[in-house]
């Protein structure tokens, strides 16, 4: 066996807050081999990025590594001075950030920033620009020469992530760390990238520390896997084997909190782990997941579990290994169903359409979306970023005037085009669930406050009453009473989201928008989000406009699916039918790009390009410039329109459904797609 | 440990610190232990006594006439010396701190309340009266505040309240600009739109929801207005425009004696002149340290 390129050994990694130390990594060991990608998992606060930066020696002034070693190439990385540090720096690890638009230099175009690598290296000015154009070309940038003369931010996330990729790649680094590197991105430019990282690994015979909290992406991307919690390895070994037969408690919790396999919210609820993370720095004499873990005995709470070896590169820090799999479940499996939407539509839209002008030109961001979402269905709205999504759900709330001639109705009433004009009984009927809870809750005011501030206004409660009546929404929401008084700051994300669910359940409303509600949040704390939100939609009898961009999350929630590209519905139907063929040519790349977990790739279909500007779309169908699927001359001339294919299933493609139907059978033609091996 | 929780049970609590009381408690003991601060409030806190106790103080009448000893230099029986008139420039430096002090904090209020609800309505609202508001504070804004701030004194005529609005309304501008651009990153935050929808109605929104937000710019803005406040006030009655010409001034006492400093008679013109400056001083390193403590 080779030396490896980077091997960690017990290494602790301490922060001083306020004058005192709180271990961040709890003697990690862990070591990648040349050529060899190593992904690491676990929940936000786990200490994923530390263990990054401690390897870049990047720790923030108030970091320490107390205990242990890193060796790169042999060499002791921590013995370095700070000459020699830079200088590993500019040769040996490169690290590719979670933000590129945060990585690059706002101010420096593209190719001199490019190059700029390059002369770090003592590339004279001249041949770095022609390096940086080169590489540029193998990030597969098109037309380098132009972009080069860019600055970063009139580029696309997708583009400035593949140029971040290729300066981290410029000085053909021993050890490249990906933290998170497609997190900010869409579905399909996040496989494109993803594609482009596999391909560049096995050019340069990189060796890859991948960083995500996303375990999808890990076993598509990774050899080898490392799962991290509370700063320490409770489980490594071959991705594969790892997700699909876990040896650790967290792991096996962890995998069942994905919503995946197409699993639906009436057929099981998602498990859930019990709990929190241990706080920063917490003395934990025992197994730290034991005040977790259902399988926990007198002796996991009292003395630390070793690694133990399984064989086959394995290892599992819990003493209980043999029977992890047997982890009790936390959130009962039954689920009371869902009432299926019917009777007459409770929300009606018409020709909804909305332009923005910007720069003198009109974005069209929304155009001629007409649904009808019945009482007590749970309608799910998926597309990429762009697409239209959060218009809608904004001209829905009336936060957003929609363009003349869109008719919305509520209940059969016509609902006006702003929230101040509406009568009280519609504002109340539709209320909104935002993704991010820390800007949807107003940092100055308790709990109580916030809460009993909706019961005033919605539903005219005051006094003792209203106290009632908030105790009632924070036990509806299972929210603990004793933290009524306290702050948002003071909660983790998912409490934070539990008080804005609440909120939005204060007036009884009818339509309840979820906009993103659970893609802040780490997948078991989004598990006991999504079993809230279906629990209370049975309980309370609303109706759900789901938005995601996580399809797997939209079909384990949503009755029916609309799928949005350039503010237009291109295909809406059951949530089954949505998601088996015969699909709207768009729906079949966008399920194709996303990773699963159970190891069976779907053809990839790549897409073409970017998703073009809404100011400015192509003729005919809005897709056919990615289209693999197109059909001829009439998908550039003539926009589709959306009609019903099938009972309750509509679609906007020229493609008759029979044809759809037998051309999914086969992947599509052999330019448009590539089978990624795993 | 029982394997499977009760689902109906609340879920535990995450006992979080509270950041926001941290935040304020670090806030406050960085003040505390913050020299420039420390030496702030010793330099204002000495002024403020004095204007409040100026006459006790005093240890001559700061209006008394001693015609035998006019200009008279600094000596032990006149520790400032005496000014043209004989008068002690001591007692009269002590005594008239309250002209400033009662003036320059009432204008500074006036035109932080003003600037603030401008800055919220405008940030709040944008479009069209923004775009309106806007334009009319960057043209005051781009005429030296002492000119207008004199040719309203001119046309109303001196008095301490014509100063308070005259100065508090000159200052207005400056804040609003200041407030409405942090109002802007709020009203954007979704705890904003959540209030529209439970059907709240302005005023409420922009005073009950996002003034507490910005509530640090308002507090840093308003300790660095006063100290220009305090130099506009000295200038006014420099160029005699001073509320009230009987009372002790240092402004008025400065111009009324600099054409001596050429003769070598220094102390009247200096010892109020280090006056305003070390009251100027002091209010900008506690406008400094609170601006500090909230940047880090």
């Amino acid at each position: 066996m080779t030396d490896p390129a980077i091997e960690l050994k017990d290494l602790e990694v301490v922060y001083r807050v306020r004058g005192t130390d709180r271990s961040v990594l709890r003697g990690v060991s862990l070591s990648i081999q040349p050529g060899e990608s190593f992904g690491l998992v676990g929940e936000s606060g786990c200490g994923k990025t530390t263990a990054a930066f401690a390897i870049m020696r990047y720790l923030p002034r108030n970091g320490r590594v107390m205990d242990g070693s890193i060796t790169v190439n042999g060499q002791d990385l921590l013995a370095m001075g700070g000459a020699e540090v830079r200088r590993l720096r500019a040769t040996t690890l490169s690290m590719v950030y979670q933000d590129p638009a945060a990585a690059l230099n706002p101010s420096i175009r593209i190719g001199p920033q490019v190059a700029e690598a390059y002369e770090l290296m003592g590339v004279d000015r001249g041949a770095a620009s022609e390096r940086a154009r080169e590489i540029l070309a193998k990030v597969q940038i098109s037309d380098p020469p132009r972009v080069m003369r860019r600055y970063p931010h009139q580029l696309s996330g997708g583009m400035q992530q593949r140029v971040v990729i290729a300066m981290a790649l410029a000085k053909d680094p021993t050890l490249l760390i990906l933290d998170e590197p497609t997190t900010g991105l869409d579905a399909t430019v996040e496989a494109e990238v993803l594609d482009l990282v596999q391909a560049l690994r096995q050019e340069f015979g990189t060796s890859v520390l991948f960083i995500s909290h996303n375990l999808a992406v890990i076993a598509k991307m990774c050899e080898r896997v490392g799962v991290l919690y509370a700063g320490r390895v409770v489980e490594e070994g071959p991705a594969d084997q790892v997700f699909q037969d876990p040896r650790h408690p967290y792991t096996v919790g962890l995998l069942r909190c994905i919503p995946r396999g197409g699993v639906r919210k009436d057929e099981m609820a998602l498990d859930t782990i019990p709990g929190f993370l241990p706080r920063l720095g917490a003395e934990i004499p025992g197994c730290v997941f034991e005040p977790r873990c259902g399988l926990a005995e007198e002796i996991c709470g009292t003395e630390e579990p070793p690694l133990y070896p399984l064989g086959n590169g394995r290892a599992s820090r819990c003493y209980f290994h043999e029977r992890a799999h047997l982890l009790p479940r936390n959130a009962p499996a039954q689920i009371a169903t869902a009432r299926q939407g019917n009777g007459s539509p409770l929300l009606k839209i018409d020709n909804a359409a909305k332009t923005f002008r910007q720069d003198g030109q009109d974005v069209r961001a929304l155009v001629d979306v007409s649904l009808d979402i019945k009482p007590g269905e749970v309608l799910g709205l998926v597309g990429e970023s762009g697409s239209g999504k959060t218009t809608f759900a904004r001209v829905l709330l009336g936060l957003t005037a929609p363009d003349p001639g869109s008719e919305l109705e509520l209940e059969g009433k016509p609902l006006a085009p702003k929230v101040e004009k509406r009568p009280e009984e519609q504002i109340r009927a539709l209320q909104v669930v935002f993704q991010n809870p820390d800007g949807a809750l107003n940092r100055r005011f308790s709990v109580r406050r916030i809460l009993g501030r909706a019961l005033t206004k919605l539903r005219g409660l005051r006094g003792t009453a209203r106290d009632e009546r908030t105790r009632e929404l924070a036990s509806a929401v299972r929210f603990d009473e004793s933290l009524l008084a306290v702050r948002p700051a003071q909660l983790s994300g998912g409490l934070k989201q539990r008080v804005a669910i609440a909120r939005a359940f204060a007036g009884d409303p009818r339509v309840v928008l979820c906009d993103e509600p659970t893609s802040a949040l780490d997948v078991s704390v989004q598990a006991a989000i999504l079993n809230l939100l279906a629990e209370l939609q049975v309980g309370e009898g609303v109706t759900y406009l789901f938005i995601s961009h996580d399809l797997g999350v939209v079909r384990y929630i949503s009755d029916r699916i609309a799928v949005l590209y350039l503010g237009r519905v291109m295909e809406l139907g059951d949530a089954e039918t949505v998601f088996g063929p015969p699909h709207h040519p768009y729906t079949e790349a966008l399920l194709s790009a996303v990773p699963t977990l159970e190891g069976t790739e779907r053809a990839r279909i790549r897409l073409e390009g970017e998703i073009p500007s809404a100011s400015d779309p192509p003729s005919g169908c809005v897709f056919h410039t990615r289209c693999p699927r197109k059909w001829g001359a009439i998908c550039e001339q003539e926009e589709p329109p959306l009609k019903e294919v099938e009972p309750g299933h509509f679609m906007r493609c020229h493609i008759p459904l029979e044809e759809l139907r037998r051309l999914q059978e086969t992947p599509p033609p052999a330019s448009a797609y590539s089978k990624t091996t795993s | 440990m029982s394997a499977v929780q009760d689902p109906a049970a609340p879920i535990a609590i995450p006992t979080q610190p509270d950041q926001a009381a941290i935040a304020r408690r670090e806030r406050l003991r960085f003040l505390r232990r913050s020299p420039t601060f420390v030496i702030g409030c010793v330099l204002v806190g000495m002024w403020v006594i004095c204007a409040i106790f100026g006459n006790a103080i005093a240890p001559k009448n700061p209006e008394f006439p001693d015609v035998l000893n006019k200009l008279v230099a600094p000596s032990a029986d006149h520790l400032f010396g005496t000014d043209r008139l004989g008068r002690d420039v001591l007692s009269r430096v002590i005594v008239g701190a309250r002209a400033v002090l009662v003036i320059a904090p009432l204008a500074t209020l006036l035109g932080t309340l003003l600037g603030t609800t401008i800055g919220l309505v405008t940030g709040y609202f944008r479009g069209f009266v923004d775009e309106v508001i806007m334009r009319i504070v960057d043209a005051v804004l781009a005429i030296p505040i002492i000119i207008i701030a004199l040719l309203a004194v001119v046309a109303l005529g001196p008095s301490r309240v014509t100063l308070i609005l005259v100065i508090g309304l000159v200052f207005t501008p400056i804040i609003a600009k200041t407030v409405r651009a942090a109002v802007l990153g709020e009203a954007r935050l979704e705890y904003v739109q959540a209030a529209r929808l439970r059907n709240e109605r302005a005023p409420y929104v922009l005073f009950g929801e996002i003034l507490p937000n910005v509530m640090g710019p308002v507090v840093v803005e308003f300790t660095v207005r006063l100290g220009y406040a305090i130099f506009t006030v000295a200038t006014l009655s420099f160029l005699g425009f001073g509320a009230d010409p009987s009372i002790p001034d240092w402004g008025q006492d400065i111009s009324q004696h600099y054409q001596f400093i050429s003769g070598g008679v220094w102390w009247p013109v200096l010892f109020p002149a280090l006056a305003i400056a070390t009251l100027i001083v002091g209010i900008n390193l506690i406008a400094d340290a609170i601006a500090q403590s909230f940047e880090r």
